[in-house]
């Protein structure tokens, strides 16, 4: 008979720990499941001395455990004394390998180690972190087998045999090759998974010969060994046959397991398949199966203080006792500008009522929406944005109206209650398309991109409804001025969403033209085969046209149009759209003047030997995703690096580009500096959603930075890094006079500062958003190298330099 | 787009400059103080004072220079400015002493003036030409990059010519060492280092091993180049030695080809900033002398 708990925990981080705490707290019968021999594995990953920060200030801890921002090893050690003290019913070692829920609603939970127990309800809180994959072969939990490494200094002189081809494991490898001797073990011919610079290094430190590879190799077993020199050896199933190496230690770094198919295996449905997607829980944070509750990271919540609360409230609510989320009084205030709209409940439930985009989500998706947004009750008259801004935040619309001023239209487009707007950008990563204004008595939910995006991504239903609205809104600004209602729906009914990779054909010189695209989102360049050669004409941004040339004269594709980067687009089928033009003269007359324009612009790029070249070249850097890119002139640069200097002077001590990293083509240098992408990498996975874009398009990090390093991570272009904030510097004129401290650009010092590791936060380029004149890169330029443009530019900027 | 210093704003400041130089020559041909024009006249005051604002505004372009967070026009613009005003100068500053030159501060003054902007247009020279020589030099590595390739050639060098002969391993232990980039002034612009000797030092030992071995020594001749020589030691394809001693010179000439690109590297970056060295101390110079010219003037007027 298996032991029965009222509540069984699986996984003592913040938010399992929060939970069984405050169980024991209140005398529950509860049982807490930890796979490892210490509590909170994410934290204890994290490197030694790392200060951890308590975002979202403005949130109340309600645990009895305590946290506070500060150093890993503090932290930690309060919740191990709370946990004893609490005398809270820990498991180590219980990994659990599957969850069951009985008819009798009783769950039966099985662990690795062959224990079984049973209890009433289950919270899962095992974040997104997922377990280690370890080797699958005999002898993988030997002593000297390890799946992490912290310090690759700690070890000198061994034979160390790392397994694996990632990132991971060439990082391990090459540091450790410089004082060991390392041999790296892949199953692959090569390590094409690995990013560029792990690559070249490995491949370099193999051609060295400071690391020795076994390729298309995999380890059959690892032994102790009690006699000889070495502690160990692993035998080898090589392409040539079995080999042996005696070994010190075995470094694995196999990547984790999503911890998705685990939980699927529980029975708990993800609304698709979108990796980002999130299972939905209710607002007592119970999943579809009934008393099976998911708390933190892997319900969506990936702040600490966050899961603590979660923790608390939920066994709160296995409990029976009601409680106010922690969250409420943080709503409450959202909607102190609301009058008669009664509890923080019934004003949710308004908001769903009146948007009907709103109305899928369930009430704790609901609750975190409207903690990330604001209640907006402009005055009419007053602009919500302006065309051409950079902002990407999402409205809808709650009571009132807003107009909307469309280009080449005389009366605004009227919008009201339940409508949305601002989908556009959100979509495309683009400008603004059209100015906003209020109407009258106006109210309006604003949601930030990134809420918005995981709204998208966890509920398929405001997925298709917001994609629905954006076809028809793409239709309309594009033909809107010439054809009418009926036309364009029947437009619409023929489009479709297209997606290509990266570098993917939308279509090919010489194909049949059967149909048109706008660009959603990504780019594309249109390259002509001239001599043999793919020669780039031009680069076309999202928002924009591609195909129409063949619809209206020839019937084949004068051009190539192909990704720069991951694209969407909406396909519009070619018949509709040529039964249009020929019912519509006034239509067909602008597209043909259109058409001449870039007939015209593309011969010119044609004329032009090597124009095309800078394109592609630029396209290469990634630059197809970028709104604004520095590049540099070599001819011009006289590598003062007063641009470095500048913006370390302007930004608190550390320069946020490397002028002399970067390829350089045709004298165009691109330095490793931000680009202000319009899908920012950095924003992907950032826990306190520090990462914004400014009505200008400058991407950059707010205070709340809590230092993960997770942009650092993401930033494909090597942009973004850790930094502490440099003590103050004596102005120029005590420098120059007096000889105090570092003079202008010159690296600040204090010995002081770098031990203090408070201070570590991301840094990267915010294109001197505070600075009244602008990009003090370009500004301190002495001789005019330094510019930086944005890809619309890219064709005139090529064909000035001939 | 990329604008250089010289067509900075469709050259507007070549346009002043030039404006400023003809009004000057307007007034100096129309002007007639009765006696040889000289910087007594109430024109020759008024030059003597614009040269003078000029020469401090030139030189607050130092301090501009360093001003990052300031929006009084760009750091372009103001040395366009600088290069064509300062050039105007020479023009007014000889309008105002009327041509009268003597052995005195005055003209000490002038002629530190002319040195001062005779260096500035070496200046502009060197910023026009070595930016391109310098990345054509760079093939697209950086200089870190470079000395990184050097160092780890070094190391493989070594461990190669420890398996040949101890006499080898000297010879690229001593390369080694003497290799040195950079260094003082002269040797940054010399562009100089130590890595050809060590070639010609390998070549010797090869020599001297293939005569110890008793087969023909070969035609070394000078100017020959290094293929012929690379080309009769594959001959020997037999023996293991020739084939790392081949191995060792492909390795010493590739360090080579780095240090020499490395050293001009040095050079072009020195002779971008060296002309500074000489600019700026001059014209703290000039102001003093500037100084003294002025206060002189006053006191025997």
């Amino acid at each position: 008979m298996a032991e029965r708990f009222k509540i069984a925990i699986v996984g003592s981080g913040p938010g399992g720990l929060s939970a069984a705490a405050r169980a024991a707290e209140r005398n529950e019968s509860h049982v807490l499941l930890e796979a490892e021999p210490h509590l909170s594995n994410t934290i204890f990953q994290y490197q030694k001395g790392k200060f951890v920060m308590d975002e979202p200030g403005i949130l109340p801890l309600r645990s009895p455990i305590p946290f506070e921002a500060g150093l890993r090893e503090t932290i930690l050690g309060a919740w191990d004394d709370a946990t004893t003290r609490l005398k809270v019913n820990v498991r180590h070692q219980h990994e659990v390998s599957a969850i069951k829920r009985r008819d009798d609603g009783i769950f039966e939970i099985k662990c690795k180690n062959g224990q079984s127990i049973e209890a009433e309800a289950v919270v899962l809180g095992i974040g997104l972190q997922g377990n280690l994959r370890k080797l699958g072969v005999a002898g993988e939990d030997l002593p000297f087998v390890q799946y992490q490494l912290d310090d690759p200094e700690a070890y000198e002189g061994e034979t160390i045999v790392v397994v694996g081809a990632g990132d991971a494991a060439i990082e391990n490898a090459v540091a450790l090759a410089k004082q060991n001797n390392v041999v790296i073990v892949n199953r692959k011919d090569e390590f094409g998974r690995a990013k560029k610079g792990n690559e070249a290094a490995i491949l370099k430190a193999i051609e060295d010969g400071t690391i020795e590879c076994y390729y298309n190799s995999a380890p059959e077993k690892v032994e102790a060994l009690s006699a000889g020199r070495k502690p160990g050896r692993m035998i080898l199933n090589t392409a040539n046959g079995r080999a042996q190496i005696l070994l010190d230690r075995v470094i694995a770094r196999l990547g984790a397991t999503a911890p998705r198919g685990f939980v699927e295996g529980c029975g708990v449905v993800f609304p698709n398949k979108d990796p980002a997607s999130v299972p939905a829980i209710s607002a007592q944070y119970e999943s579809n199966v009934k008393g099976l509750y998911i708390v933190g990271a892997l319900g969506g919540y990936p702040l600490i203080k966050q899961a603590m609360n979660q923790g608390y409230e939920v066994v709160e609510y296995i409990t029976g006792t009601a409680v106010e989320p922690a969250d409420a009084p943080l709503l409450k205030a959202k909607f102190t500008n609301l009058k008669g709209i009664g509890s923080v409940d019934q004003a949710l439930a308004q908001i769903q009522k009146n948007v009907p985009v709103l109305s899928h989500i369930t009430p704790l998706q609901m609750r975190e929406f409207m903690l990330d947004s604001d209640i907006r009750t402009p005055a009419e008259g007053e602009v919500i944005f302006e065309r051409n801004d950079y902002t990407n935040s999402f409205y809808s619309i709650v009571e009132g109206e807003v107009r909307i001023a469309v280009e080449g239209r005389p009366a605004p487009v009227i919008l009201r209650r339940g409508d949305f707007f601002g989908e556009m950008s959100l979509i495309s990563g683009r400008r603004r398309s059209a100015t906003v204004t209020a109407g009258a008595n106006c109210i309006m939910v604003e949601t930030p991109r990134r809420s918005m995006n995981k709204l998208i991504n966890s509920v398929e239903a405001v997925k298709a409804e917001i994609d629905r609205v954006f076809i028809i809104r793409a239709i309309q600004s594009r033909f809107a001025s010439e054809a009418n209602a009926a036309q364009l729906a029947e437009m619409a009914s023929h489009a479709t969403l297209q997606r290509f990779k990266a570098g993917e054909y939308v279509f090919k010189e010489g194909d049949e033209g059967d149909s048109l695209h706008l660009v959603r989102i990504g780019s594309l360049t249109i390259s002509r085969l001239i001599g043999g050669k793919d020669i780039v004409l031009t680069y076309v941004a999202a928002g924009n046209y591609v195909g129409e040339m063949a619809l209206m004269g020839e019937s084949s594709r004068s051009a190539s149009a192909r990704a720069a980067i991951a694209t969407e687009t909406i396909r519009l089928d070619g018949k509709a759209f040529k039964q249009l033009i020929s019912r519509i003269p006034a239509l067909k007359l602008r597209l043909q003047k259109e058409f001449k324009e870039r007939t015209a612009a593309n011969l010119a790029m044609q004329a032009m030997p090597g124009g095309g070249d800078i394109i592609s070249f630029l396209m290469a850097q990634g630059a197809g995703e970028a709104t604004d890119i520095l590049l540099i002139d070599e001819s011009l640069c006289v590598r003062c690096d007063n641009c470095e200097k500048a913006c370390a002077e302007t930004h608190g001590g550390t320069s946020r580009l490397d002028r002399e990293a970067g390829p350089t083509f045709a004298n165009v240098h691109v330095p490793t500096s931000c680009r202000h992408c319009e899908h920012p990498h950095c924003m992907k996975d950032c826990p306190p959603d520090a990462l914004r874009r400014a009505p200008n398009g400058e991407v950059f990090i707010t205070d709340n930075c809590i230092g993960c390093g997770n942009c650092e991570r993401n930033c494909p272009y090597g942009v973004i890094h850790m930094a502490s904030k440099p003590p103050k510097k004596p102005g120029l004129l005590q420098w120059l006079l007096l000889g105090r401290g570092p003079g202008p650009g010159e690296a600040p010092y204090d010995p002081k500062a770098t031990k203090d590791p408070k201070a570590k936060k991301a840094v990267k380029c915010d294109m001197c958003k505070d600075q009244a004149g602008g990009a003090a890169c370009v500004r301190a330029c002495p001789t005019g190298a330094a510019i930086r443009i944005s890809p619309e530019e890219f064709p005139t900027y090529a064909q000035s330099r001939r | 787009m990329h604008d250089s210093l010289l067509t900075h704003a469709k050259s507007r400041y070549l346009w002043i400059s030039l404006a400023l130089c003809v009004v000057s020559i307007i007034l100096y041909v129309w002007h007639d103080p009765g006696i040889a024009p000289n910087g007594g006249s109430w024109l020759g005051y008024t030059l003597g004072t614009v040269a003078a604002l000029l020469i401090v505004w030139l030189m607050l372009f130092g301090i501009r220079k360093r001003s990052y967070s300031t929006t009084i026009g760009t750091t372009l613009g103001w040395l366009s400015a600088h290069v064509y005003l300062g050039t105007a100068l020479i023009l007014i500053a000889l309008l105002h002493c009327g041509f009268q030159f003597g052995w005195n501060l005055h003209t000490l003054t002038l002629v530190l003036m002319l040195l001062v902007i005779f260096s500035g247009f070496f200046g502009v020279y060197t910023y026009l030409r070595y930016p391109t020589l310098m990345t054509r030099n760079r093939e697209s590595a950086t200089r870190d990059a470079m000395l990184e390739e050097i160092e780890e050639i070094d190391q493989n060098a070594l461990s190669l010519a420890d398996g040949i002969a101890p006499e080898i391993h000297g010879v690229v232990l001593r390369s080694i060492e003497n290799t040195r980039l950079g260094g003082g002034v002269w040797t940054q612009l010399r562009a100089r280092d130590g890595s050809d000797i060590a070639i010609s030092r390998v070549r010797a030992a090869i020599e001297k091993r293939e005569t110890q071995i008793g087969g023909p020594p070969p035609a070394m001749q000078a100017g020959q180049t290094m293929l012929v020589m690379v080309d009769f030691l594959a001959g020997q394809a037999d023996d293991k030695q020739s084939e790392a001693l081949r191995k060792l010179i492909d390795m010493l000439s590739r360090k080579r080809s780095l240090a020499s690109r490395v050293a001009r590297d040095i050079q072009y970056q020195a002779i971008m900033e060296i002309w500074l060295y000489i600019h700026v101390p001059l014209s703290v110079t000039l102001l003093a002398a500037l100084v003294g010219h002025i206060i002189s003037v006053f006191f025997y007027w």
